[in-house]
């Protein structure tokens, strides 16, 4: 297996700064704004999103996690996927929902996610908001409105994302080609 | 992720440490699905299961009846009475009139210990048992160490757990032995003499004959219900009787001056296992176990639906 370094700090550090200032463009003081990070990786990305932004604007910004297991459309075709905690303290009838997750590729887990969303309430609008973007290995229509880094990948090969949080000693995000 | 060593829940005799670890984390997940505004999930849409009762039952039928709509799968419902078992008709002819309908799934309850460990020789599809007579009925056994779990905030290793009451009849104590033991929990069985089985001993659990001790000495007390209806012979002298020895009142609990969780299966005996006051005290969690049916009971139809 080859491990290839795709992106890391400071560069990641930039990226997400970069993320944030797009956020703020587009949802200025965030006062209708709600942050769903995708279990089971996407809430690490979603954390730092969520930081920055409240130490740039200072405003609170409810963040929820969102595991969206329960919707997969390969259960029961293929092995089962540990379920995560779901935690949306807020309801989001009406609000505007930044969806976070990782990485994003055939876009399966967001449709997931787009279907358990629904049991929250009815957001007036979902954007996407991804680190890395594995172009052309979509099978859905499904585009992220964010974008930390498009990377053009094979199917066959993996995108690894490793953050200090989960005990790794710096945030790495790897290209692994088996 | 691992996944259940088995495709049938006949007992939990069958289940390792890691599955039932497996079905409380599942459960914890499904609880906080049941709390949502919308508290359907999709995930069984193409499965179809059979609620097959050859007894009757309300909790339970009812539990699993709504975790499977839940889970948003199609369910058909069966009970004995009424049916062509009235007629004549064998167990296994039943189950395969029932699954020629394509069935994937069948959740069955029987009078007869090992009837549904006879039926998963014979049928491909997942089984889960409700209660098999005077055997297992792991579900209940397995909502009962969601709900101490909760309530004590920890895993059940070293906890002391009583199981109070007519032990002899009772597949929930069967079951609720076997998934204490299994992690690592402390038991004690208490009742008179005359309902609790000799073979015991060999479980691993202590037997004790003085409620007020087993009460002091216990973390969670699970109470069971007097099954009248089993005891074909005098096993005490009188209900009365059986309730100054045996039974549980507020007055009893307050005097511990400690933490004590009182749990019931249902349905109660008001007067003669528990009192009144005792069993809607703030001891009590009998109906956050029924709230919790409904979470495990999802999680077991997801894990055994999944390995297909």
């Amino acid at each position: 297996m080859q491990h290839k370094l795709i992106l890391s700090s400071p560069l990641l550090g930039i990226t997400i700064s970069r993320l944030c200032q797009e956020l703020i463009e587009n949802h200025q003081n965030f006062e209708n704004s709600v942050i769903i990070g995708l279990q089971p990786r996407g809430i690490f990305f979603a954390e730092r999103i969520h930081q920055e932004l409240e130490s740039i604007t200072g405003v609170k910004i409810p963040i929820g996690y969102l595991d969206a297991t329960f919707y997969r459309d390969d259960y029961r075709r293929r092995e089962l996927v540990k379920a995560n905690a779901t935690k949306v303290p807020f309801i989001i009838e009406n609000k505007q929902v930044i969806l976070v997750d990782d990485v994003l590729a055939t876009g399966r887990m967001v449709r997931a996610a787009l279907d358990a969303m629904t049991a929250f309430g009815r957001p007036s609008k979902v954007e996407l908001c991804v680190l890395i973007d594995r172009i052309y290995n979509r099978d859905l229509p499904i585009n992220p409105d964010y974008v930390g880094k498009k990377v053009n990948t094979l199917a066959t090969e993996k995108v690894l994302v490793e953050w200090k949080e989960q005990g790794h000693e710096a945030d790495n995000i790897w290209l692994i080609t088996k | 992720m691992q996944k259940l060593s088995t495709r049938h829940l006949l007992g939990i005799k069958d289940l390792t440490p890691d599955d039932i670890e497996l079905i409380m984390a599942t459960a914890r997940e499904f609880k906080e699905v049941i709390n949502r505004p919308i508290k359907k999930v999709p995930s069984l849409r193409d499965v179809t299961i059979a609620n097959v009762f050859f007894e009757n039952s309300t909790r339970t039928r009812l539990s699993f009846e709504l975790a499977e709509k839940r889970l948003s799968a199609d369910t058909i419902n069966f009970s004995a009475s009424g049916s062509s078992v009235k007629k004549g008709e064998t167990l296994l002819d039943t189950v395969n009139n029932i699954l020629a309908m394509k069935v994937d799934m069948i959740v069955m309850r029987h009078a007869s210990p090992g009837a549904p460990h006879f039926l998963s020789k014979h049928i491909s599809a997942n089984i889960v048992n409700a209660g098999d007579g005077t055997h297992e009925h792991p579900t209940q056994a397995l909502l009962d160490s969601f709900s101490m779990r909760e309530k004590l905030g920890t895993d059940l290793a070293g906890k002391k757990i009583a199981i109070i009451g007519d032990i002899l009849h009772s597949r929930v104590a069967l079951s609720n032995i076997f998934a204490l033991r299994k992690q690592g929990a402390e038991v004690t069985l208490c009742g008179p003499s005359t309902l609790i089985p000799r073979y015991v001993n060999e479980l691993g659990v202590k037997v004790s004959h003085n409620v007020k001790e087993t009460l002091a000495w216990c973390d969670v007390a699970n109470v069971l219900r007097i099954q009248l209806e089993r005891q074909q012979i005098k096993y005490f002298p009188t209900l009365r009787e059986y309730s100054l020895y045996f039974g549980i009142n507020k007055k009893m609990l307050d005097d511990l001056n400690k933490e004590i969780i009182i749990m019931h299966p249902g349905p109660i005996n008001r007067g003669v296992e528990l009192t009144s006051d005792a069993a809607d005290s703030h001891h009590s969690i009998i109906l956050d176990q029924v709230e919790n049916g409904v979470a495990v009971r999802m999680a077991v139809l997801y894990l055994l639906a999944g390995q297909n």
